[in-house]
């Protein structure tokens, strides 16, 4: 179980907001994050992985507390093993698709194995510049995948994947993160690129 | 025409540019970093070698690294050193000099990286340091290159600083840019000729290899 409580003020257009969120969420389970543009839906996951700092918050994963404000504690995001899909991808130019799953993890069988989910194996040696928009996307969630993430975050994931290989990669992607126990959070607008992957959902938006 | 003076100068511009490469990415980097009023005043001081009259700055060193002065004291009595009128004393001040070369491309390239390189490195377990090496720094290849060859070409042409610190002491301190001033200032315009050919054309294939390195940095990192 994930327990999470957070308070963090935004600045926005219309001067300074709130984001609070509190929610439970069961391990294993896949959970939609839905809210308007601007609502801090991508904040918050920042927030889980340890990338950004709530003015207050409770993040606790199975027993293991990620961050208590109150009782000043605070893992740094190499700590919390928090896989991190971004809505840019984050690939590193300098390194082929080999590489990247190698920086990720030293587990050859599990590269193989993910490589053939994300339908990636002839493309090895190719660095993101050679890679179509949904290649790269592919690569961001296997790479994300290939250390075995207790809590996977996952924004905007499949939006730049076409619908017959969102449904196979899904259906893979489902029995990896069964396999893992991996608690999956992913941002989406779009109830399509999540249709049989996220089975709750929890609206984010700002007070 | 003697060599020395060329000499002089490329040795002078290598080891100012390999020392500036050890301590500028990482100052660099450290200014890329969140901004604050300290790292703003930082980073004003070390660009005014990029804007102050190269007299004035020799000035400042030439009273600075003077033996009456507290810091000229103290190494001439506990390192045996003086600056002034040194080989010693021209890369210290080519350093100081030349930081801004060195400093302005590294951190404008870290600055232009995404976020979320970092971030996605430092969520698969990667430290802070592990992250520089294997994910930012090869990604600013470009600017590297660019800020090494700058610092170099800048160091090879400087005047001003190295006659107020260095003066020209024949075979230590009496660099090419000197060569051609001492050369003109008694009627040898041949001699002046020739040196600025060389200084010429070294610094022409230094600004071709400024294009060559940059022809692909205006791209976005995955274009």
């Amino acid at each position: 179980m994930i327990s999470i409580k957070i308070d963090k003020q935004i600045k926005t257009y219309r001067g300074k907001r709130n984001l609070v969120v509190e929610a439970i969420i069961e391990k294993g389970s896949v959970t939609k994050i839905y809210g308007p543009s601007g609502s801090g839906k991508t904040t918050f996951l920042k927030i889980i992985a340890g990338l950004i700092m709530p003015d207050r918050g409770l993040i606790k994963v199975e027993n293991e507390v990620w961050l208590d404000t109150a009782g000043k504690v605070n893992l740094k995001p190499q700590q919390r093993k928090a896989g991190f899909v971004f809505q840019d991808y984050a690939l590193f130019p300098n390194m082929t698709v080999m590489e990247h799953l190698l920086y990720a993890t030293s587990d050859t069988v599990l590269i193989d194995r993910l490589l053939k989910i994300g339908k990636m194996e002839t493309f090895v040696q190719h660095r993101p510049k050679h890679l179509s928009g949904g290649q790269q996307q592919r690569l961001a969630i296997l790479r994300a995948l290939a250390m075995r993430p207790e809590v996977l975050l996952m924004d905007e994931a499949f939006s730049a994947l076409d619908d017959e290989l969102s449904a196979s990669l899904i259906m893979d992607l489902k029995l990896l993160l069964k396999e893992f126990n991996t608690t999956t959070l992913i941002v989406s607008h779009h109830a399509r690129e999540t249709a049989g992957f996220a089975e709750g959902s929890l609206k984010i938006d700002l007070d | 025409m003697e060599w020395t003076p060329i000499w002089l100068s490329l040795k002078l511009a290598a080891i100012t540019t390999v020392i500036l490469v050890i301590i500028g990415i990482p100052m660099a980097y450290w200014l890329s970093r969140r901004s604050s009023v300290f790292k703003v005043i930082v980073e004003a001081l070390l660009t005014m070698p990029l804007v102050l009259p190269p007299s004035v700055l020799g000035f400042y060193l030439l009273i600075s690294f003077s033996p009456n002065s507290v810091p000229g004291h103290w190494l001439l009595q506990h390192f045996n050193v003086s600056l002034v009128f040194s080989f010693e004393g021209l890369v210290v001040a080519s350093v100081i000099y030349s930081l801004p070369f060195m400093i302005s491309p590294v951190k404008s390239a870290l600055v232009h990286l995404p976020d979320s390189l970092a971030e996605a490195s430092y969520t698969m377990g990667k430290s802070k340091m592990e992250t520089f090496y294997k994910v930012l720094l090869p990604n600013i290849k470009s600017s590297l290159y660019t800020a090494a060859v700058l610092t170099f070409a800048h160091t090879l042409g400087e005047f001003g600083v190295v006659l107020m610190i260095g003066g020209k002491l024949e075979g230590v301190t009496k660099v090419a840019s000197i060569a051609i001033y001492d050369a003109v200032d008694n009627n040898k315009y041949a001699e002046a000729n020739q040196y600025s050919l060389v200084l010429f054309a070294i610094t022409f294939i230094i600004v071709i290899l400024v294009f060559i390195f940059n022809r692909n940095a205006a791209r976005g990192p995955l274009e």
